[in-house]
């Protein structure tokens, strides 16, 4: 189950429960700009990597906009 | 892409997944920081001038020419309490002797840029339209500053 969230929800759970961020974009991408306290994990690598993120705190995830 | 993200992720076993779906468009329109080669600090918002004088839109023009006079601008914005840009009094409004009140002289709904606005496409768009400056302001309305066109050629030039 996945919760869409706003940016002040994403402000309040790096905060207050220690969320994951992740920039889910190609590397490039996250490079030329991301936001602060983001790791990247692409797209295409999540089966891969994600045993790197902690099961226990929440994951949020962002790409660019909408699209 | 991420709601795909999130799909996979949950499908893994990750039982608390949020999908912050506006992303990094959203957070830099509302000028909040980003981190990389192209973050912030590179784009419209970081070489605005958060000290152009602001007024609101019933004080008497005469009172504002006076307080504008010396600051070294030759504009001005008209806000809302919340700092949301209502209206621009230029150099035309003000030089007028006229006895009005601010939103009575004020152009409004100027065009703005965001905060995360990319200098190069700025200074284009100055360029093109003979800007002398465009107002930055965040997705919301809120006046970060005035980037006036030779702060962002000056800043392009050093990228």
């Amino acid at each position: 189950m996945t919760t869409p969230i706003t940016r002040d929800d994403v402000r309040r759970l790096m905060a207050d429960e220690s969320a994951q961020l992740v920039e889910v974009l190609p590397v490039a991408e996250y490079e030329d700009e991301h936001l602060p306290g983001a790791i990247n994990l692409p797209l295409k690598e999540i089966g891969d990597r994600a045993p790197h993120l902690d099961t226990a705190k929440p994951v949020i995830v962002y790409c660019y906009d909408y699209t | 892409m991420s709601p795909r993200a999130a799909a996979r992720l949950a499908a893994l076993g990750f039982t608390d997944v949020y999908d912050y779906v506006a992303g990094k468009a959203d957070w830099g329109s509302a000028g909040l920081p980003l981190e990389g080669a192209e973050g912030s600090e590179t784009r419209a918002g970081a070489f605005a001038r958060p000290d152009v004088p602001r007024f609101e839109p019933r004080e008497a023009l005469q009172t504002v020419r006076r307080r504008v006079t010396g600051t070294g601008f030759d504009t001005c914005f008209v806000v809302d309490a919340d700092g949301v840009v209502l209206g621009r009094l230029g150099r035309t409004a003000l030089a007028s002797d006229a006895d009005v009140l601010v939103d009575e002289a004020m152009t409004e709904g100027p065009s703005t840029v965001r905060p995360s606005a990319r200098l190069a496409e700025v200074v284009e768009r100055m360029q093109r339209q003979n800007l002398s400056g465009l107002p930055v302001t965040t997705s919301d309305g809120r006046l970060v500053g005035l980037l006036t066109r030779a702060d962002a050629e000056r800043a392009l030039a050093r990228l």
